[in-house]
């Protein structure tokens, strides 16, 4: 185990394993996104009370999944990094920040726009959609934060710290609806219990889910490579990985 | 299939609007993203391998 994370954490080692692993993540993302969106928006039958405007469902719910999901990766990596001293896992929770926000963005609009021919409005200060608002604010914080430093590692313990500290409101996103419930509906996809929906509506949701995170390791994977060439690149390893072996370099770009 | 055109599939049951914006940012955002990544990999690469040429040329003139 402790063999494993110190592997794990070296920048050289995450290089080449994760230049193995991301081909065939993409390739999952690639292929779940496009099932599950054809499956979502022409074979999906039409919601009988929402009509085709519940197809809204196919990119609000992952994307309102992945936002949660990123802001805990970033937690968990900002800890590992705290404790261990791990730099692979402060890079992985800098390259991460930007997709949560995106993800955040993507979950905000989509319940925006979907709220208008639903609840007849597009914003409420619900418990869900406030939270779900902080959560964006949160990660600009978190993004902001490690720009705002001038040495790297005072800004990396500073953005651990606030996305250790952030991440309190994770439960209270999940729980908002039970707790408070003015607006928004409870959950309707859950991992541990059965499906309310019927199969062919539900299934694609899944698929658009699986195709999201795949979506999420494949990038992370990717631009953690980035980071590691960024921090490293006066390093040997690299100026030779990237110099002496220019044509499998050039291979892979042009994939 | 749920729909029996394509116009019938593009009008969304009236709800074209709101299917279609939130689909379209969502495609937006994750193209964007995809793309951001790419530019950031070919500049970084170029950048070391820039460097790594001057260091050489720099290291030709003095031998």
């Amino acid at each position: 185990m402790w063999a494993f994370i110190h592997k794990l954490g070296s920048p050289k080692w995450f290089y080449g394993i994760s230049a193995k692993l991301q081909p065939w993540f993409w390739a999952a993302a690639a292929l779940l996104l496009l099932v599950g969106s054809l499956w979502g928006l022409v074979f999906a039958p039409a919601d009988y009370q929402q009509g085709n405007s519940f197809r809204i469902i196919y990119v609000h719910v992952p994307a309102a999944f992945l936002a949660q999901s990123i802001f805990i990766s970033m937690a968990v990596s900002g800890l590992v990094f705290m404790v261990w001293k791990i730099k692979v896992a402060d890079m992985a929770a800098a390259v991460m920040a930007p997709l949560g926000a995106a993800m955040t963005i993507v979950a905000l609009f989509s319940g925006a726009v979907w709220g208008v021919p639903t609840w007849g409005t597009w914003w409420m200060w619900d418990a869900r959609l406030t939270s779900m608002l902080i959560l964006l604010f949160l990660y600009l914080g978190v993004i902001a934060l490690r720009g705002a430093f001038s040495s790297r590692d005072s800004a990396s313990r500073a953005a651990s710290v606030l996305a250790m500290v952030g991440v309190i409101n994770i439960p209270i996103i999940k729980y908002s609806v039970d707790w408070w419930y003015t607006l928004h509906q409870p959950a309707s996809f859950t991992l541990t219990s059965r499906p309310t929906m019927p199969t062919e509506m539900w299934l694609p949701l899944v698929i658009m889910v699986l195709g999201f995170y795949s979506f999420f390791i494949a990038l992370t994977l990717m631009r953690t490579r980035s980071e590691i060439l960024r921090r490293e690149a006066s390093k040997r390893w690299v100026q030779d990985l990237v110099n002496g072996q220019t044509v499998h370099v050039q291979a892979e770009e042009t994939r | 299939m749920a729909f029996t055109s394509f116009t019938e599939f593009l009008a969304m049951g009236g709800h074209a609007p709101y299917v279609w914006s939130a689909w379209g940012v969502t495609a937006l955002l994750l193209v964007a993203t995809v793309w951001h990544a790419r530019v950031e990999q070919r500049q970084l690469l170029n950048g070391i391998k820039r460097r790594a040429r001057r260091a050489n040329s720099l290291r030709g003139n003095a031998q």
